[in-house]
């Protein structure tokens, strides 16, 4: 077997190939420039420029460079955090280059993709990052020219002093600025002075997207690196034996390698590996409990019934309520498991030499790729460096490391450079899935209709807290009771996108649906009764803005026309998570008995909007992902291996079955907040509760064209 | 193992590999023309589209062994400046999210307003749906294939 040792030149020379104009030839695949017609590239530019700090260099051409810290899986923070950047540099966007950083923890604090967490957090120190940059450039020209600060003036990347009409490039004073103290506080500018901050700015990675350049980590390839696939174990099982002598003799596999329970097949290319792999024989034992779905509805009756619950939330007395209620409501709402399927599968590349490992890849959390990387080797983390790839994708999935370490361990077993791919099959069935679970909801209504007393119980498959119990109608009733009770399964589930709500919500909104019914007033008033009781006297703690949430529900209301058509049947849903808050409203219109879905109107509070393309983006896309997986997405287990393997049976959602999508953002004037995630979760309840007022039908359990209330209702989805 | 000699990008390349190897892993791992992107391997999401004489093409289904002296595109070859009307289209509308489906939808879309030039909406949908883009930019690609064909 060889072994190739030292990352050389040449290593990039197979990738940089296939690009174009040799823009990335030798230096640092990673580097994606943006689209520019400049001659310069970006390694010329990254030669010259100096170091402002973490998130900024400037060369002397004028030439900005703006690193982008977090992992870029579509939710396009590598375009909106360099317009932040920019906004406060005062920089000609036309002029700015953006780097994906590599991990680098002594220079981030917040390397991850996840929770819709990267803007909140990061808001503030990249404003501080142009904002010191400028400081320092102006303080250079005053240095240079000998006029005052106050009279100089910074625009699109140009420096100038009107009194006595000299003007120059930051370029013209990187080396000055670059020797100077950066100050301890700087002045940001006023927001409605922002000229990139809410411009529809392009995805700077838009040419090379749409050109095949390689950029993801599936795209990775180094001279000498081995191709690997491995088969894994059903869950509840362990490996028994293995034969791989048919696997080994499939021309182009050159190794197979067993670890834990995993076998990998290694070769020199992708091809024969998938072959190989069918030619495992490989016997597992029982390792614990094989499930299968029948078994999970079982354990959601009896858990529901008589398990250990923990108790979430307890205000007032919910037993008096429900005792002395002039209704009582009471619903069960079920989701199944889900994988995230993210279009590039997982894959990872390791190069294990000695006690240094580098890792190449698609990962949402590099330092954790980093710590079990370290931790499986006994090696310090500062020896494993992680460059970071585009990712086709991650909805949670790239959060856990399992891939990342499988190519550690399968490089270090063939002491080898290698990539793991994983098959969509692979996908499917290798785990981390969003757990399923169920809810039993009850409301005690009095006399007036109010709602009095709310109870909610979560039953989870490895589900963890399957509430929110601090969130809407919490704070808005007196007696509520929250309680979740865990199953401990062999099957193993991750974070995915919107954790926990994206199913929650829409059980809560199609069950507040219910109630408003049954207390007979329409669902937008019922909720912002609720609301308002919220906002008067709140009840215990509450984890959301009350106000921001009444202006989504009452925007959404009017920009839906809500109960003004009277041929329009529409479902009212709204949902607060990862600090924004969105509001849907779905209509149906009914014509010869077919229902037609037309429409899905949503109102976002995410604060101010950094880039408008992107946030339409991220909300269309949210609920497009959220109507998908509530109509169609199911996968179920038989003797602990998904039955649903490939897009063929595990169904997503298609061009066609998408309506139209009114977008609309409401100015808070608050500073920005998540939008990858909250667009999500209002989304099934908002279907749901127009399916139900359009045909009576209430869907209790996704996905919805596997119910038998839904078997008969021939719904249509009007694309416009 | 066989040799083929292959029309790619409108050069001639030859790979030595197994009768059954599909296109797509040729173009990816001994091609370097990685562009066309493996997804689901089962010709059900379009993320691997080329075009076979002009025809959009699952490539991870297309055995090399069938692929004989036909001319074939991947997204690198469309166009020499990446100024095809549909990536400039898609360009314009700013279609990606994530990115990973969209060469795939571009080669989709390429193909389809070869053969229709002055497409329906319907029509549109209809080409298009052949293509599955997990990050659910449908509204965008609609769009964008609509420019694209104006442009022509």
């Amino acid at each position: 077997m060889k072994t190739q040792t030292g990352t050389s030149r040449r290593d990039f020379l197979k990738i940089a190939g296939t690009t174009a104009g040799g823009l990335v030839i030798g230096f640092n695949w990673f580097s994606c420039d943006s689209p520019k017609m400049e001659v310069l590239s970006i390694e010329q530019v990254l030669a010259q420029a100096k170091s402002f700090n973490s998130f900024l260099s400037i060369s002397p051409t004028g030439d900005v460079v703006i690193y982008s810290p977090n992992p870029e899986l579509g939710q396009n923070i590598k375009t909106s955090f360099p317009m932040v950047v920019a906004e406060e540099l005062e920089a000609d966007w036309e002029k700015v280059r953006v780097v994906q950083a590599n991990l680098d923890s002594a220079k981030y604090e917040r390397q991850l993709t996840g929770g819709s967490g990267a803007m909140p957090h990061s808001w503030e120190r990249l404003r501080k990052a142009g904002a010191t940059a400028k400081f320092l450039l102006v303080a250079a020209a005053v240095q240079t020219w000998k006029v005052p600060a106050t009279e100089i003036s910074v625009s699109k990347g140009m420096i100038s002093h009107e009194g006595s009409g000299k003007k120059g490039h930051f370029g013209e004073f990187v080396a000055v600025a670059t020797t100077l103290k950066a100050p301890e506080e700087v002045t940001l500018k006023d927001k409605k002075d922002f000229t990139i901050i809410g411009t529809p700015v392009k995805n700077v990675d838009a040419k090379d997207m749409y050109t095949g350049k390689p950029m993801y980590g599936l795209d990775f390839q180094r001279e000498g690196m081995y191709y690997a696939m491995i088969q894994r174990a059903p869950f509840g099982m362990k490996l028994g034996s293995v034969d791989d002598s048919a696997a080994r003799s499939v021309a182009g596999v050159t190794n197979v390698v067993t670890f834990g329970s995993s076998v990998a097949v290694v070769g020199t290319s992708t091809w024969p590996l998938m072959k190989a792999k069918k030619l495992l024989k490989v016997n597992y034992e029982p390792d614990g409990v094989v499930e299968s779905t029948t078994d999970h509805d079982r354990l959601f009756t009896e858990l529901m019934a008589k398990g250990k619950a923990e108790v979430k939330r307890k205000d007032g007395d919910v037993a008096a309520a429900f005792k002395s209620a002039a209704k009582i409501v009471t619903a069960e709402y079920q989701c199944p498991f889900l994988a995230h399927s993210p279009m590039e599968p997982e894959n990872f590349f390791a190069h294990v030499q000695g006690d240094k490992v580098e890792l190449v890849g698609p990962t949402q959390t590099p330092d954790r790729a980093r710590q079990e990387t370290a931790k499986l080797l006994g090696i310090p983390p500062e020896n494993v460096s992680v460059a970071i790839t585009r990712l086709g994708g991650g909805f949670g999935r790239r959060l856990r490391a399992d891939y990342v370490v499988e190519a550690v361990e399968v490089s270090r077993a063939i002491q080898a450079p290698v990539k793991v791919t994983w098959s969509r099959e692979d996908e499917l069935t290798g785990g981390a899935y969003r757990p399923a679970v169920r809810y039993r909801f009850e409301a005690a209504l009095d006399a007036t209709g109010t709602l009095v007393g709310y109870k909610l119980r979560g039953v989870g498959m490895n589900a963890g807290n399957t509430t929110r119990e601090s969130n809407f109608p919490s704070g808005a009733v007196d007696h509520v009771l929250i309680e979740s009770i865990e199953y401990s399964s062999s099957i193993t589930t991750n974070a995915w996108r919107a954790p926990i709500t994206n199913f929650l919500a829409y059980a809560e909104q199609s069950f507040l649906d219910e109630v408003a019914l049954a207390a007979g007033k329409d669902p937008v008033a019922f909720r912002l009764e609720l609301l308002q009781r919220a906002k008067s006297n709140p009840v215990g703690e509450i984890g959301y803005d009350v106000d921001r949430m009444i202006g989504v529900v009452k925007t959404a209301a009017e920009k839906s026309n809500w109960g003004k058509n009277p041929s329009l049947k529409q479902g009212f849903s709204v949902y607060f998570s990862h600090k924004s808050y969105v509001a849907q409203v779905a209509d149906i219109e009914v014509q010869g008995g077919v229902p037609t879905l037309k429409k899905i109107t949503a109102v976002t509070d995410c604060g101010l909007v950094v880039n408008p393309t992107g946030a339409n983006h991220q909300v269309r896309g949210g609920i497009v992902d959220g109507m998908g997986h509530a109509m169609y997405t199911n996968l179920t287990f038989e003797a602990g291996v998904p039955k649903q393997r490939n897009f063929d049976t595990y169904r997503l959602i298609r061009l066609k079955e998408v309506p139209e999508i009114e977008t609309h953002f409401v100015d808070s004037g608050f500073d920005p907040t998540g939008l990858g995630e909250p667009a999500l979760p209002p989304t099934g309840g908002a279907i749901a509760n127009a399916i139900f007022a359009a045909t009576g039908r209430r869907l209790r359990s996704q996905p919805f064209i596997e119910q038998k209330e839904f078997s008969d209702i021939q719904l249509q989805i009007k694309r416009a | 193992m066989s040799k083929f000699t292959l029309k790619i990008n409108g050069a001639t390349q030859s790979v030595d590999v197994e009768d059954d190897t599909p296109l797509l892993w040729v173009l990816r791992d001994h091609l370097n023309l990685v562009g066309t992107k493996f997804s689901c391997g089962i010709a059900q999401c379009g993320a691997c589209t080329v075009h076979v004489n002009g025809t959009a093409t699952f490539s991870c289904v297309t055995p090399i062994s069938s692929v004989g002296n036909a001319e074939v595109t991947t997204i690198e070859g469309l166009s020499k400046e990446g100024d095809h009307p549909v990536q400039k289209a898609w360009e314009e509308v700013d279609v990606a999210q994530c990115g990973y489906c969209q060469s795939g939808q571009i080669m989709t879309a390429a193909a389809f307003l070869e053969q229709n030039p002055s497409p329906t909406l319907e029509e549109i949908d209809n080409a298009m749906n052949r293509n599955i883009c997990r990050c659910g930019t449908y509204h965008k690609i609609r769009e964008a294939v609509a420019v694209a064909a104006k442009s022509n």
